[in-house]
């Protein structure tokens, strides 16, 4: 197996990656947003266990399995749960129009891409791409988050995002395995704590759309 | 002289299978949705039955109406005479060129909206307007995917991009990838498939090429169905020829490798038409207002598939 052909592939599946995190901008219904979600974290899965292939580094398998029991089953399942429990709207709600977005997407590749191509300079055309790949899919994450109106949404924004820097860690050599696991867990730490925000918040507005917040101003009763 | 044969072989092939496609999809549709279908060589009793038929035409209607469906077939004819299905060993291999391709296409759609215009009723001006959207949307992103392609392969034409691909000088390719997947959006629109619209409707407040169509009767109902059964054939070689040619004889291949790139080409066909009929099966129809999101999300993907090029140190 040629080394081109092995970088191919992995370049592939980070595109796979990319274009579900256009995915996720483009759907309108929340669950098929965590469907979205859980297949960009199974593709992310399958760039972790090809680098671990390709590197022969074992310690990649670990974040494969990481990838795939945590982010592309156990949070879809979790907030798809809270959303049945909580019964939220089952519409995403936009800041930005589904089209604008789109357009914004594209031009944070661009964005990206501009950026990586002088700080990388020195090294090869096959790091590049694999880090603006990874660099668009962290900024698509915080488009995400920015014109996302509902707090579930906006979660999902967040977990797209960590998602992109798992890529970008993947595709370097050399991470630490103690790095990604930390990250990790770190992740479900959030989690917990967005679960258990989005029952506050629901509570108190009945709702789980962050405008709310903007005006609230504390306890007043 | 060889080419001057494959090109007659070519042209009659594309019209002879095109209702075959057809008929083969909706087949494995209905057996998808459990029923039991008509058999896939039903569209070429249609045609006939419609041949046979007297046309019936509107008092409004003008010469445009009567000759739109002609113009339309041999338009979408002529396309489908250029993009290589077997062997790239043809006449007007030279002359063929995507973006004459689309712009052959694009005379088609034209005169189909003109003749759904033409008779002044209220649907047909709904569906030309539609399909007048799509086309404002699907047509940039085509020439995106042209460009992105031609920058690959140095080349517009695809008898040399197929020769470029064959030759080994093309990797896996994330460019590639993106064309594929905003080609396969553009090919949806295009040929009025769900999610876009819906093939097997006739009566229905969403329809789009039906619409432009519903006046039409006996011969010249033949010619449009005709031509969009050519349209799909069309689109199906143009992925299978771009993105997988292997299998497609090259000049001085002779009659073997002929007939191994006319078994390579009926493999893909059926292959891309039981996947076209599943993703139909497993989708439901889109919104109009959808469409500007899903064909603006092809021309992003062409984009994007332009711009990673750059990236990738492939120009």
């Amino acid at each position: 197996m040629s080394q081109q052909f092995s970088y191919d592939i992995a370049h592939l599946i980070g595109a796979t990656v990319l274009m579900a995190g256009f995915g996720l901008l483009y759907q309108r219904r929340v669950f098929a947003v965590l469907n979205t979600f859980a297949f960009q974290a199974v593709a992310l899965a399958a760039a972790a266990a090809w680098q671990a292939h390709v590197q022969h580094a074992p310690h990649l398998y670990v974040t494969a399995a990481i990838a795939l029991l945590f982010k592309a089953m156990a949070v879809p399942f979790a907030l798809h749960w809270l959303i049945e429990k909580l019964g939220i709207h089952r519409t995403v709600e936009t800041a930005l129009s589904i089209g604008w977005t789109m357009i914004v997407g594209v031009a944070l590749v661009a964005l990206s891409i501009m950026l990586v191509l002088p700080v990388t300079a020195a090294a090869s055309a096959l790091t590049r791409e694999s880090l603006a790949l990874a660099m668009s899919v962290v900024l698509l994450g915080m488009l995400m988050m920015i014109t996302r109106r509902n707090a579930v949404t906006q979660v999902v924004g967040f977990m797209a995002l960590e998602n992109g820097l798992i890529l970008a860690a993947v595709s370097a050599k050399g991470m630490p395995l103690v790095v990604e696991i930390s990250i990790a867990f770190s992740v479900l730490v959030a989690m917990t704590v967005f679960g258990i925000f989005f029952f506050r918040i629901r509570e108190r507005f009945d709702s789980l759309d962050v405008a709310y917040l903007e005006s609230y101003r504390g306890d007043r009763s | 002289m060889n080419a001057i044969l494959w090109q007659a072989v070519q042209i009659l092939l594309v019209v002879a299978l095109a209702p075959l496609v057809t008929g083969y999809v909706r087949w494995v549709k209905a057996r998808l949705q459990g029923r039991r279908g008509a058999a896939p060589w039903q569209p070429y009793r249609d045609l006939y039955r419609l041949l046979q038929k007297e046309a019936v035409i509107a008092h409004s209607a003008s010469w445009i109406f009567r000759a739109a469906p002609y113009v339309t077939f041999a338009s979408v004819w002529l396309a489908a005479c250029i993009v290589p299905t077997f062997t790239t060993n043809m006449v007007l291999a030279p002359a063929a060129d995507l973006i004459a391709l689309v712009a052959l296409l694009a005379v088609g759609r034209f005169w189909t909206a003109l003749a759904g215009m033409d008779v002044g009723t209220s649907f047909g001006g709904l569906g030309a307007s539609r399909e007048m959207l799509i086309a404002s949307l699907a047509e940039p992103a085509m020439l995106m995917i042209t460009f992105s392609l031609s920058l690959v392969s140095g080349t517009t034409a695809p008898a040399k991009i197929v020769a470029f691909v064959l030759a080994g000088n093309v990797g896996i390719e994330v460019s590639l990838g993106l064309a594929l997947a905003a080609m396969v959006m553009v090919a949806i629109a295009e040929n009025g498939r769900i999610p876009i619209d819906n093939p097997a409707t006739h009566l229905e407040l969403t329809m789009v090429h039906e619409a432009m169509v519903l006046e039409y009767s006996g011969r010249h109902l033949a010619m449009v169905e005709a031509a969009a059964m050519v349209r799909l054939t069309l689109y199906i070689a143009l992925i299978a020829t771009l993105f997988a040619p292997w299998g497609i004889a090259q000049p001085g291949a002779g009659a073997i490798g002929a007939l191994l790139g006319l078994a390579a080409f009926l493999a893909k066909t059926f292959v891309l038409g039981s996947v076209l009929a599943l993703f139909e099966t497993s989708i439901a129809k889109m919104r109009v207002f959808r469409y500007a999101d899903f064909l603006g999300g092809a021309l992003l993907l062409g984009l994007l598939a332009t711009i990673f090029l750059y990236v990738s140190e492939a120009v």
